[in-house]
C-alpha cells in the first residue's frame, strides 16, 4: 500500500521507541504516508494501522486531533497562511487577502484546476518573519509581501 | 548598555550555512562541559548542584526552578527513565527554541547530555512543532553529527555514561505543548493532558519517571557548567538567573530575537528591536506570549525584563514572547483572533474550556461585529472567571487571563465598541 522508500522512512521512525511502543511512531508514520498519496484516506490509515499493530481507531484518533494531517484531497499545493495576533500586526490577514484574491477562492476551498488548496493556520512559531505561509506543511515561506505572494504563485504554476 | 556574555546565540552566525555544524560548535567551547565532567568524573550531585545556584528557571514559560525540578527525579530506580526536551513552541509571539535549534542544536544536545548525566537517564527525546520541518531535519542531522562523533550513543567519550536522543515532530496542535499532552502524543496518541499530580518525575513517559524541559532552559545548561553556576546568577538578578532569549513581535521596526540578561529594562529592549514602526506610540504590550495579561503601553516601559517584575507589573514572563501593539491597534479586534486560537486550540476534554473558550470567543466575536450588549463585558469576566482555575491543563487559565486583562486596561473601548457599533481607533 505504501512504496518501499516509506516504508523505509517509517521503520527508521519506529526504531526510535522501545520495541514494545510501535505506536510511538505513528504521527511520523501517516506524515509520511501522507507525503507519498497527497491525503489519508481510510484504507492508508488502515494500512498504517496494520503495520503499526494499533487499531484502526486509535490511528482515526490521531489523524483528526493534529491539523496538519489532510483528511480529504487538497489540491497540488495546500497554502496554510498564519492570521494569528502576532503575525496579524505585521501583514498577516493582507497576505491572506491577496492571496483569496489571486487564487479567487476562500479559506478551505481549492481551485477549479485542482492546483492550490487555502488555509487558515494558527501560529507556526516563525511570527518576527511575518506574513508567513506553509506550502505543503513542510516548506516555510517568510515576510510574504505581495510581490513574494506573486513570485511564489508563479514558481508553483509552472 | 552595561556588557554581557551571550550564552545561547554566543558565536551564531545565521549567514554561515556550516555554523552550527558540529566542528564549529567545539570551536566555541561546545562539549566542553560534558568532556569535563566525564574527564573528572564529577558527580550528579555536583552538577545538581551548579544548577540549583544558577537559579535558572524554566524558559517554557512557567518558570519552575531547574535545578528543583531535576532534584524530583528518583535515584534508585530500576528501569528505564526519561528526559524530554519540549520544543514544542506554539505560543504566540513565541520564536525563539527555533533559532536555537536552527543555528545552534548542538547546544541543546549537549544541554541535555548533562542532564541525563545528572538524572541518570539513558534515553531522551525532542518534541519539535510540527510547522518548523527544516528545523526538526536539522535537528535529525545534529543527532547524526553527535552520534558520529561519540557524544551519543554507548560509552560517551569511552566512559561509562551513555545516553541516546531521537528528535519526535508535532503535526499541528497547540495542545501539544502541555507537557502531559505531549507525553501522551510521544506515545502516538491524541494530545490530552492528563491530570497532575502526579508529576512526570513520577508518572511520565511510558508511565516512566521522565522530566521535561523547555529547549532554552537545556540549552543554558553547558554555560552553567563551564562557568559556574553563581557566574550564571550574577547575570541576571537573584531568582531570576542568567541570560533569556525575547522574541519581539508586532509594531517594532526590527521585530527579532534578542537574548538580553533578566532584569533588563524594557526600554533597551524596545530599542534593540528598533524602536516603535512608524514612530508610533506604544498602546500595549503583551509581554510573555499571547497566554499572558496585556499591559497599557506606559506600565510596560516602566518595567524590566525579569519573572518577579512583570508579575509585579500585573502580567507574567512567560515564553518570554513580547508582542508590541500601537495606538492604531484595534484591541477588541485583536482579542477576538486570540479568543478565536484558544477555541480552537481547546482539546475539548474539560467541559468549563470546552464550552467557556466558545462562548468567549462568540460573545467578543458579535462586539467586534458590532452587535455587542451592554451586559457582555460584565459576561465576559464571569465566564472567564468559571474557566480559570477549573481546568485539567493551564490552557483555560491562558483563554481567560487575556480577556480578564484586556477589559481590565482597555474597558473604555470595548465599551465604546458596543455603544457605537464601531471602532474607536
Ligand atoms: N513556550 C510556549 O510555546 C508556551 C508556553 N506556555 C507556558 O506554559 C505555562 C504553564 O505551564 P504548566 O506546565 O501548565 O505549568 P506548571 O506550573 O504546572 O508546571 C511548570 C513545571 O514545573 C513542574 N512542577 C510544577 N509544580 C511541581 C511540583 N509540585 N512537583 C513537581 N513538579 C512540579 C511541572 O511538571 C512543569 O514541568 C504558562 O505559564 C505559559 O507561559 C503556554 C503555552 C505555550
Ligand atoms: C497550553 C500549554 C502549552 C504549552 N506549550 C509549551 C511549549 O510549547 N513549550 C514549552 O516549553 N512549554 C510549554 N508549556 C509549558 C509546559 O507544560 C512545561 O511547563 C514546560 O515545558 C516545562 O519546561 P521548563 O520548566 O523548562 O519551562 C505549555 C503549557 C500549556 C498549558
Ligand atoms: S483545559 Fe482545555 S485544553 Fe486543557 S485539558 Fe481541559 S479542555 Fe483540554
Ligand atoms: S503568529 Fe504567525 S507565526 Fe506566530
Amino acid at each position: 500500500m505504501l512504496s518501499i522508500e516509506s516504508l523505509k522512512k517509517i521503520d527508521r521512525e519506529i526504531a526510535k521507541y522501545p520495541v514494545d511502543q510501535k505506536q510511538s511512531a505513528v504521527m511520523s508514520a501517516l506524515a509520511i504516508a501522507q507525503d507519498e498519496k497527497g491525503w489519508l484516506a481510510n484504507e492508508t490509515m488502515d494500512f498504517v494501522a496494520d503495520y503499526l499493530d494499533m487499531p484502526p481507531i486509535a490511528v482515526y484518533e490521531v489523524a483528526t486531533f493534529y491539523n496538519m494531517y489532510n483528511l480529504e484531497p487538497t489540491g497540488q499545493y495546500k497554502i496554510t497562511v498564519c492570521t494569528n495576533l502576532p503575525c496579524a500586526l505585521s501583514g498577516g490577514n493582507d497576505a491572506a487577502a491577496y492571496l483569496k484574491e489571486r487564487l479567487g477562492i476562500g479559506f478551505n476551498q481549492t481551485t477549479v484546476d485542482g492546483k492550490f488548496t487555502l488555509r487558515e493556520g494558527e501560529c507556526m512559531g516563525a511570527c518576527g518573519d511575518a506574513p508567513v505561509l506553509l506550502v505543503n506543511n513542510k516548506r516555510m515561506c517568510s515576510f510574504m509581501s505581495n510581490e513574494m505572494v506573486d513570485k511564489l504563485l508563479e514558481e508553483l504554476s509552472k | 548598555m552595561k556588557s554581557f556574555p551571550q550564552i545561547l546565540l554566543a558565536g551564531v552566525d545565521p549567514s554561515d550555512p556550516d555554523n552550527w555544524r558540529l566542528k564549529n560548535y567545539e570551536k566555541r567551547e561546545g562539549y566542553l562541559a560534558l568532556k569535563t565532567i566525564l574527564r573528572e568524573k564529577t558527580s550528579p550531585d555536583e552538577v545538581l548542584e551548579e544548577v540549583k545556584k544558577s537559579a535558572l528557571r524554566g524558559r517554557g514559560g512557567a518558570g519552575f526552578p531547574t535545578g528543583l525540578k531535576w532534584s524530583f527525579m528518583p535515584k534508585q530506580y530500576e528501569g528505564e527513565k526519561y528526559i524530554v526536551c519540549n520544543s514544542d513552541e506554539g505560543e504566540p509571539g513565541t520564536f525563539k527554541d527555533r533559532d536555537i535549534m536552527q543555528h545552534n542544536p548542538h547546544i541543546l544536545i549537549e544541554g541535555m547530555l548533562i542532564a541525563a548525566y545528572t538524572m541518570g537517564v539513558k534515553t531522551g527525546y525532542n518534541y519539535i512543532h510540527g510547522e518548523i520541518w527544516k528545523t526538526y531535519e536539522r535537528m535529525e542531522e545534529a543527532v547524526e553529527e553527535a552520534r558520529a562523533a561519540g557524544y551519543l550513543g554507548d560509552h560517551i567519550l569511552g566512559s561509562s555514561f551513555s545516553f541516546q536522543l531521537h528528535n519526535h515532530h508535532g503535526y499541528g496542535a497547540y495542545i501539544c505543548g502541555e507537557e502531559t499532552a505531549l507525553l501522551e502524543s510521544i506515545e502516538g496518541k491524541k494530545g490530552q493532558p492528563r491530570f497532575k499530580p502526579p508529576f512526570p518525575a513520577n508518572y511520565g513517559l511510558y508511565g516512566k519517571p521522565t522530566t521535561i524541559n523547555n529547549t532554552e532552559t537545556f540549552a543554558s545548561v553547558p554555560w552553567i557548567l563551564r562557568n559556574g553556576g553563581e557566574q550564571y546568577l550574577q547575570i541576571g538578578k537573584p531568582n531570576n538567573g542568567g541570560t533569556k532569549i525575547f522574541s519581539v513581535s508586532g509594531h517594532v521596526n526590527n521585530p527579532g530575537n534578542f537574548e538580553i540578561p533578566l532584569g533588563t529594562p524594557f526600554a533597551e529592549l524596545l530599542e534593540m528591536a528598533g524602536g516603535m514602526r512608524g514612530g508610533k506610540k506604544l498602546k500595549g504590550c503583551i509581554p510573555g506570549g499571547s497566554s499572558m495579561p496585556v499591559l497599557p503601553g506606559d506600565v510596560m516601559m516602566k518595567t524590566d525584563m525579569d519573572y518577579d517584575s512583570i508579575a509585579k507589573a500585573g502580567s507574567m514572563l512567560g515564553s518570554g514572547a513580547v508582542i508590541i501593539m500601537d495606538e492604531t491597534t484595534c484591541m477588541v479586534k485583536a482579542l477576538e483572533r486570540l479568543s478565536y486560537f484558544y477555541y480552537e486550540e481547546s482539546c475539548g476534554q474539560c467541559t468549563p474550556c470546552r464550552e467557556g473558550t466558545g462562548w468567549l470567543y462568540r460573545i467578543i466575536n458579535r462586539i467586534e461585529n458590532g452587535k455587542g450588549r451592554e451586559e457582555d463585558l460584565d459576561l465576559l469576566d464571569n465566564i472567564a472567571d468559571n474557566i480559570q482555575g477549573r481546568t485539567i491543563c493551564a490552557l483555560g487559565d491562558a483563554a481567560a487571563m487575556p480577556v480578564r486583562a484586556m477589559i481590565q486596561h482597555f474597558r473604555d473601548e470595548f465599551a465604546y465598541h458596543i455603544e457605537h457599533k464601531k471602532c474607536m481607533v
